[in-house]
Order: C-alpha cells, then sequence, then structure tokens
C-alpha cells in the first residue's frame, strides 16, 4: 500500500510536465494564439473576442493559472467544428478508443506470449525461427497498412468481414442502450446476442491491425525474458528438484520473465494509443483518435489541445496500473520501491 | 575495437546473417530513386490522365495508375526523396540536438541534468504519436513542422543514450588525464569523449530510421504536413484506401509496400550495425 | 559397505563452434552408502561437469560418449524424461554455489520447500505447510514459522544456502551432490553449512559428492578424495592418505598451494602452466604438459593406473 501511494505521487511531476507542455504548445508559440483558438473562419472581431474571453491578452503566468483552473473544472473550451465541450465530445466517443485499443492489446499477448514462450523454449527450433521473422515483419509494417491490406483480403477478396465503415452497422442494427459505451460490452449488459456479435465482428479487424504493431516488441522481450530465466540458476534448481516440466516453465520460468515483459509496456501503449488514431481512419471508427484527426485539420484548437491532454493523462494512468500490477508480480518492487 | 576485429565482425555479420546485405542493396535502390527518382521515374508524377484512370498494373503502367490517371510507379520512385528525406532530417536533428542535450546533462550533471531530463521525461510522458499531431496543429501543418514534430518525439532516447555513456565516461582514466591535462571543460568533452559515443549511437540511429518513417509516414497518412498533388507514400495510400471496397488494390498497395520495405531494411541494417559493433548483445 | 554410486570410463564432449571439447574422459569413481566423498581440482578440470552429467542436468550441447552412471542399482544414464524427473529431488538432489540466485526469487522459500514436497511426496495439501516448516527446522533454521514467508532477498546468504539444503533434503535423497556449496560464504557460516551437510549425510546414511576447489574444505570432510584435471581423474585416496602421502605430482601441488593457518598468501605457491587445451590432441597423461617430472614414456600410450594400496590409485607412470 505504501508503495502505491508513493508511486502516485511519482505521477504528480509527470502530469504537471504534460500540462505545461500542452499550455505552451497552445500559448507560448509564434504566431497569435487568439486565431488559433478562433479558427480558421474568424475575422478580426471574433479573434479580439476570442483573446479576451481566453485572457490570452494577459502575461503567460496569468494565462497558466487560468488554464490550470480551468482545467481543473474540467474546462477545455468548445469545439468549433461540433459546437460541443470538448470534454463532453471526448468522454462520448473515449469507450470506442478504448474498446478498439483493449481489445487490440488482448489480441497482441494473447499472440505474443505465448510465440516469445515457445521460440525460447524450442530456441533455433522452427517456432522460433517463425517468431523472429513474425517479430521483423511486424515491426516494419505501417499499422494503416496492414488494416488496409486486411480489408482488402478479408472484405473485399473474401468477403468474410464486415464493411470497414465504423463500430456498427446501423442500418441493421441499432446501437445497445449505453452503459459502458463500449458496444461489445453494452450488448452483452442488453443481452442482445446478435448485436453483440455484429459489433464485435466490426471488431476483429482493426483490433488484429492495431495489435500487430504492438506485438512485435511484447514477443521480443518475452523471449529474451524467457531465455534469460530458463537460463538462471533458480530454474537449474528447479530442474534439479525434479518439479514437473510444466511448473519449471511457469512457476519458475515465466513468472519470474513477466516483469521485465511489463516493463515494455509503457512502450507499447505508446504504440496503442497513438497507432489508434491511424487506425479508427482506416475503419472509420468513431473514437476520440478520428475526432482528433478532423479536429487537427479542420485547425479546431481546442479540441485538438483536449485531446492531446486526455491522452497523455491516460498514458500516465495505464504506466501505472502496469507499475502497480509489477509489485503484485514481484515483492522486490514493493521494498525498494 | 581494432579494426581487424571491426573487419572480422563485418564479415561474421554478413555472413551469419544474410539479410543484413540485403537490406544494404535494398537502401542502396532506395538512395538512387531518392537522389535521381525524377530521371528514373517513366513518367512525369504531376501529370494526370483523364484516359486511363485507376488503370491496373500493365507494361505500360508496371504499377498501374491512381485516380487521376497518374503513373504509380513514378509517384513511388519520386516521392523517395520526400519520405526519406523527412525521415532522415528527424534522424540527424534528434541525433545532434539530443547529443548536446544529453552530453551536456551526462557531463555538467547537477541542475543542467535535472532540467534536462525532467524535459525528456515530459516528453515520454505522452504517447508519441499523439504528441506529434500535437506538434503538428501548434506549429502548424506542413512539412518543416512533421520534421520538427518527429525530432522532438525521438529526442529523448538520444538524449538519455548519450547521457548515459557520456555519464560513465566522464570519470574514467582517459577523460581525467586529459582533464588533468589541462583541457577545457568542452574540449574534454568533444575531443576526448564525444567520439568515443558516437559509434553506439549511430546503430541507435539506423534502428530509429524505420520508425521516424513510420511516423512521418503516419503523420501524412492523416493527412498532416504533405498537402495533395505532392507524391509522398503515406498519403498515396491514404487515398488509395478510397478504392479498396472497388477491389482497385494497386492504388495502396504499391506505395505502402514501398513504405514496408525501406522500413523493413532500415531496421535490418540496424539489427546488423548493432551486431557488428557488439556482437555480444545479439537476440 | 556396498558402493551406492558408481560412475565408470564416463567421457563426454561439449560440441562448440570452435571445436569439440573432450570434457571428461575415462572418468570413474565410486561413492558408499554414507560416505561423505569429495571431487577436487581446479575450475576447469571437469569436475562439475561430471555432477551435472550424474543429475541429468548437462549443457544441450554436451554429449555422453560413453561409459556408465548407476546410482543404487538404476542406470541413470539410461533413465529418461518423468523417470529421471522421478528421481531427481527424491533420491539425488544438488545443492549449488551462490545459493542467493539459485532460489526462486519472487516465490516464499517455504513455498519453494512445498513444491519439492508436493512433487515427491503423498503428503495431503493440508500438511503441507507443516512439512516445509519442518524441513526448514531440520537445517537449524530459527523461527522457521517466520522464515517460511521470507523472499530469498530477504535472507543473508548462509540462511539461502540452508534453505536450498532444506530443498534438497526435503524428501531424504540417498545422494547429494554439493557443488561448491561454500562459495562466496563467510567463514564462519562456511563452517555452520559443511558441519550441516556433514551431519545430515551422517543421519539419513546419505552418500555424498563434494564437488570443491578446496582441498583444505575437502581435507576435513571428507571420508575419501577424488582428484581431478583437466578430465580425468588423476588420483583417488582415504583422505588421510592423500594428505599424508599424495602420489600425484597435481596433487602435490594442490596441497602446496592449500592454505594452512600458518601460512600467507606470499608463500602460498601456485600451480604452474595453464590447464591444457581440451580441443587439441592431448597426450595420455593431460598434465604432463606442466608437469616437472615429466618422462619420455609420459607420452606413449596407455596411461595406466597404478595401485599403491587397495584403496589408493594414481594415474601417473612415476608416482611420487
Amino acid at each position: 500500500m505504501h508503495f502505491i501511494w508513493k508511486r502516485l505521487l511519482a505521477t504528480i511531476p509527470s502530469l504537471f510536465g504534460v500540462v505545461i507542455l500542452t499550455f505552451l504548445l497552445s500559448h507560448a508559440l509564434p504566431g497569435d494564439p487568439a486565431a488559433y483558438f478562433a479558427g480558421p473562419a474568424a475575422n478580426a472581431d471574433s479573434i479580439a473576442e476570442v483573446r479576451q474571453k481566453l485572457g490570452l491578452d494577459r502575461p503567460l503566468i496569468v494565462q497558466f493559472l487560468h488554464y490550470v483552473g480551468d482545467l481543473a473544472r474540467g474546462e477545455l473550451g468548445n469545439s468549433l467544428t461540433t459546437g460541443q465541450p470538448v470534454l463532453k465530445d471526448l468522454v462520448d466517443r473515449l469507450p470506442a478508443s478504448l474498446e478498439l485499443s483493449a481489445f487490440a492489446l488482448l489480441f497482441a499477448i494473447g499472440v505474443a506470449i505465448p510465440m516469445g514462450v515457445l521460440a525460447a523454449i524450442r530456441l533455433n527450433g522452427p517456432a522460433d525461427h517463425a517468431c523472429r521473422a513474425i517479430v521483423t515483419v511486424c515491426a516494419a509494417f505501417p499499422t494503416f497498412f496492414i488494416g488496409l491490406l486486411l480489408v482488402y483480403v478479408f472484405y473485399f477478396l473474401l468477403g468474410m468481414a464486415p464493411e470497414p465503415l465504423g463500430r456498427l452497422n446501423e442500418i441493421l442494427y441499432t446501437a445497445p442502450p449505453r452503459v459502458t459505451g463500449a458496444f461489445t460490452v453494452d450488448a452483452l449488459i442488453a443481452g442482445d446476442m446478435e448485436v453483440f456479435r455484429a459489433s464485435l465482428a466490426q471488431l476483429v479487424l482493426p483490433a488484429i491491425s492495431l495489435g500487430l504493431f504492438a506485438l512485435a516488441p511484447i514477443a521480443r522481450i518475452t523471449r529474451a525474458a524467457m531465455l534469460e530465466s530458463l537460463s538462471s540458476d533458480f530454474v537449474r534448481t528447479a530442474r534439479s528438484s525434479g518439479l514437473p516440466t510444466s511448473k519449471v516453465l511457469f512457476t519458475y520460468a515465466f513468472r519470474n520473465s513477466l516483469l521485465p515483459i511489463s516493463s515494455v509496456m509503457g512502450m507499447v501503449f505508446s504504440f496503442l494509443l497513438g497507432s489508434n488514431v491511424l487506425i479508427e481512419q482506416v475503419f472509420g471508427w468513431q473514437g476520440v483518435g478520428a475526432y482528433a484527426v478532423s479536429a487537427v485539420l479542420a485547425s479546431d484548437y481546442a479540441a485538438v489541445q483536449g485531446f492531446v491532454l486526455m491522452m497523455a493523462i491516460l498514458y500516465i494512468l495505464l504506466n501505472l496500473v502496469v507499475d502497480v500490477l509489477a509489485t503484485l508480480i514481484d515483492p522486490r518492487v514493493r521494498f525498494e520501491g | 575495437m581494432s579494426f581487424t576485429t571491426l573487419a572480422r565482425n563485418t564479415g561474421h555479420a554478413f555472413g551469419e546473417n544474410p539479410l543484413t546485405l540485403v537490406a544494404v542493396v535494398i537502401l542502396a535502390l532506395l538512395l538512387v530513386c531518392a537522389l535521381f527518382g525524377g530521371w528514373i521515374a517513366p513518367y512525369d508524377p504531376l501529370t494526370t490522365d483523364a484516359t486511363a484512370k485507376l488503370a491496373p498494373p500493365s507494361l505500360d503502367h508496371w504499377f498501374g495508375t491512381d485516380a487521376l490517371g497518374r503513373d504509380i510507379l513514378s509517384r513511388v520512385i519520386v516521392a523517395t526523396r520526400l519520405d526519406l528525406g523527412m525521415a532522415f532530417s528527424a534522424v540527424a536533428l534528434s541525433f545532434g540536438v539530443g547529443l548536446a542535450l544529453g552530453s551536456a546533462a551526462g557531463y555538467l550533471g547537477g541542475w543542467t541534468d535535472r532540467i534536462i531530463g525532467r524535459l525528456m521525461d515530459t516528453i515520454m510522458a505522452f504517447p508519441l504519436f499523439v504528441l506529434a499531431m500535437g506538434i503538428v496543429a501548434a506549429l502548424g501543418n506542413n512539412v518543416a513542422n512533421i520534421i520538427i514534430a518527429t525530432m522532438i518525439i525521438n529526442l529523448p532516447f538520444y538524449c538519455r543514450f548519450a547521457r548515459a555513456e557520456v555519464n560513465v565516461r566522464r570519470d574514467l582514466g582517459y577523460a581525467e588525464a586529459a582533464r588533468m591535462g589541462g583541457n577545457r571543460t568542452l574540449t574534454v568533452l568533444v575531443v576526448h569523449i564525444i567520439p568515443n559515443i558516437l559509434p553506439p549511437m549511430m546503430v541507435q540511429a539506423s534502428l530509429n530510421m524505420g520508425w521516424a518513417i513510420l511516423n512521418a509516414a503516419g503523420l501524412s497518412f492523416i493527412g498532416l504536413g504533405v498537402r495533395p498533388p505532392t507524391p509522398e507514400w503515406g498519403i498515396m495510400v491514404s487515398e488509395g484506401a478510397s478504392f479498396i471496397v472497388s477491389g482497385e488494390w494497386w492504388a495502396f498497395v504499391f506505395p505502402g509496400a514501398a513504405l514496408v520495405l525501406a522500413v523493413f531494411s532500415f531496421n535490418l541494417l540496424g539489427d546488423g550495425l548493432r551486431d557488428l559493433l557488439d556482437p555480444r548483445k545479439r537476440v | 559397505m556396498t558402493d551406492h554410486l558408481t560412475i565408470k570410463d564416463l567421457g563426454l564432449e561439449f560440441r562448440t563452434r570452435h571445436g569439440v571439447v573432450r570434457a571428461l574422459e575415462d572418468v570413474s569413481l565410486t561413492v558408499k552408502r554414507g560416505e561423505i566423498v569429495g571431487v577436487v581440482g581446479e575450475s576447469g578440470s571437469g569436475k562439475s561437469v561430471m555432477a551435472y552429467s550424474v543429475m541429468g542436468l548437462s549443457d544441450a550441447a554436451a554429449e555422453i560418449k560413453r561409459g556408465s552412471i548407476v546410482l543404487g542399482g538404476m542406470d541413470l544414464l539410461a533413465t529418461k524424461g518423468e523417470a529421471l524427473r522421478a528421481i531427481r529431488g527424491r533420491e539425488m538432489a544438488m545443492i549449488f554455489q551462490s545459493p542467493r540466485t539459485a532460489l526462486n526469487p519472487i516465490r516464499k522459500v517455504g513455498r519453494q520447500i512445498e513444491d519439492v514436497l508436493m512433487e515427491h511426496e503423498a503428503i495431503p495439501r493440508r500438511d503441507l505447510r507443516k512439512a516445509a516448516i519442518a524441513a526448514l527446522e531440520r537445517v537449524r533454521i530459527p523461527d522457521p514459522e517466520r522464515r517460511y514467508d521470507a523472499y530469498p532477498f530477504e535472507l543473508s546468504g548462509g540462511m539461502c544456502q540452508r534453505v536450498m539444503i532444506a530443498i534438497a533434503l526435503a524428501c531424504s535423497p540417498s545422494l547429494l551432490i554439493a557443488d561448491e556449496p561454500t562459495t562466496g560464504l563467510d567463514v564462519t557460516t562456511q563452517a555452520v553449512i559443511m558441519d550441516l551437510i556433514r551431519d545430515k549425510s551422517r543421519d539419513g546414511r546419505m552418500s555424498t559428492l563434494l564437488i570443491t576447489h578446496d582441498l583444505g574444505l575437502a581435507g576435513e570432510y571428507c571420508d575419501r578424495i577424488v582428484v581431478m584435471h583437466a578430465g580425468h581423474v588423476v588420483e583417488v585416496a582415504p583422505t588421510e592418505v592423500l594428505l599424508s602421502r599424495p602420489a600425484h605430482p597435481y596433487t602435490l601441488q594442490l596441497l602446496a598451494a592449500t592454505p594452512t593457518p600458518t601460512s600467507t598468501l606470499d608463500t602460498l605457491p601456485s600451480i604452474g602452466g595453464q590447464l591444457p587445451d581440451l580441443r587439441r590432441d592431448l597426450p595420455p597423461c593431460r598434465f604432463s604438459e606442466r608437469c616437472a617430472r615429466k618422462l619420455p614414456q609420459c607420452d606413449v600410450p596407455p596411461l595406466p593406473w597404478t595401485t599403491l594400496s587397495p584403496d589408493h590409485i594414481v594415474r601417473c607412470r612415476v608416482p611420487l
């Protein structure tokens, strides 16, 4: 418990840094921030109005305090394109993105870890070569290109996948009543198996495309960590004590590999949250990424800034969760913490 | 490392992993395209042809044509310069700035170290591609800012690497001896320490090139930076994507394949160079 | 007493990138029930390689070319897979040097003992904890109930080695192999650990093979000593005989290089020359290149064993 508090405290400087950087990006750059916030269609009057409203004519430090105050109240400004408060826009769309990322992560972990383990157990065997080839190939394919290839093969050629146009074919199905905002989960809550299957079908290709890119680092580290544990002294002890192979592999070798594996999760989350934007674009997925792309293209400044801030906070929280999980795996971290 | 061991490792790296050699050949090819693309390309990459819209690959147009009847092969070739150029500029900038900041942090320590370290931590606190989007949005939507954004998100890797290496070497015998010999701080750093950390940083850089290409292409895929009709792989994939549902695959596949090939080769080269420098680190 | 462990003419090779290393050649030794036999030699002499091949834990690159290893009438080299696993930990157990890394760092030590018990003994689940604590108690760990919940990093090196011994002895094996069990421990702890190993061997009529580079240590705790050099056994004798009347020049040098209470580091001679490269074709006596007494006939095969007394044999043409 003590460790968790300490770790929580350690995120404060990161959060603070993130807030300062997003503030600087929007307020302290060359050019007129008021013009940015007012949008491309603004005239001199509306720019002046925005400047007045956002306090952009005051000293930077005062602006910063206001900015922090606004953030504390959840005030991210209004989107120029939707006319809604940015926070509301983001909260509406976030579950879709999280659903996609979560499925991608599950896919990546579910494939990469067994693959890395197998490669390490059968070092230099066919599984190992296959693992290395897959890792090399996955690391070279841009996510958006994989997504498009999968659409071409599984939608156009094979007709197995549904049309890649969003989260649910709303002509055939109605979205389930919103509870979590993730269609698959909400459909299960509503007990509507048909919608569940339909929304899951929409999810498969984007989740795989997104997951494939995250797969490479996880498989690589799993293999390396397993090799290290398998050649360790304590695995030798376990073998010399005649423990069953499954116990040697999982309770001894694999459990000890989890800590290094958890250490690459930060990078994996960074990949996922970033590539999410690209995949949402490819599959017409109505999440925060697609929202941010249209905001950037429309110079909808408040929306972009809100998106960047939200992703950074999400990323910090995810890393926090991984760190806390790592302490459950490894007692040493709790003490050294 | 002596010259003979380097030579032996080179032979070893190529012999052990012929893929490194393949990577070098592909990269040479890409380099030729980047330098002389305009002359090699069979057609003008911008000339439209209303009579040959979305023509499939043929002897006339090896890679087919796009929605405006432009020759895709020519566009893929000509785009090489922009794609590699963006990635290379970004990596070179990160390399230079990261080396400077990291060396300063590692050598001077104290507050310099703390401030630079905190700055890098802050950059790393963002999902990097998202930060790049934010930077492009803030600085303005053009190619130069794509490069700057890619440079910034790569910066922490170089900076941390240089800092760690300089920090280790600061107190080693040769640096100590140089200091005692009355050399100034900057001289010791530039003449005696930095040359020793350049080779491992070059490996980092070549491993990083593939990633930088992916980032820059990703940004242009979502419509940032490069504007049509400029040929660029990311934007060409994005343009070609609209025709997937009607089965015209060549419009997105060829530029995408060019991207994959480039990234793949840089990754392989990086792996090969790493083995060359330190055969023990092979994973 | 009958022979419990018999190694006969064991030959083992390593395939490496740079050629075949003949790590063991014609290695023979026996250990009787309840006897403590020391295997002594420099690092690289093949003593650990031999120990690992008894346990069936040899490196993947190792290949046993000839010979046999028999434990209590069972041919260990013919025993594979599940059958071998069932013997390991129950009939034969091993303890290692650097006990801290030899224990699973993220598992409570009590659980690690339970793992072995669960595998080899028919103990009901609810009694496992009690049995593990009893095992800790047998190796004289103070406050075993509390230590059960400790992780290796919370224990001292000596304490970790006791836990290792508790794991090894949990199922009362008939053979214990101790590979440099006191390396890295401080001197007082060394004595405590070695006393513990000796007492347990005596109590349990357990055959013990003590692998060590320290002839002094072997002299203090072993009944008989086997001296190994470059993959050969060069001399076998009861401890008193070996210490007082060494017959192989290598044994003599080892003895001279062993610190005594009166010697200092400066007066301690070191063994001249290096271990030969085991990838080359070697003369019948692998010590000949380092030997001051070498004669021309030393290079003529075969190299016979010389029997000085029924239990003292030496592999030298011109024993001391």
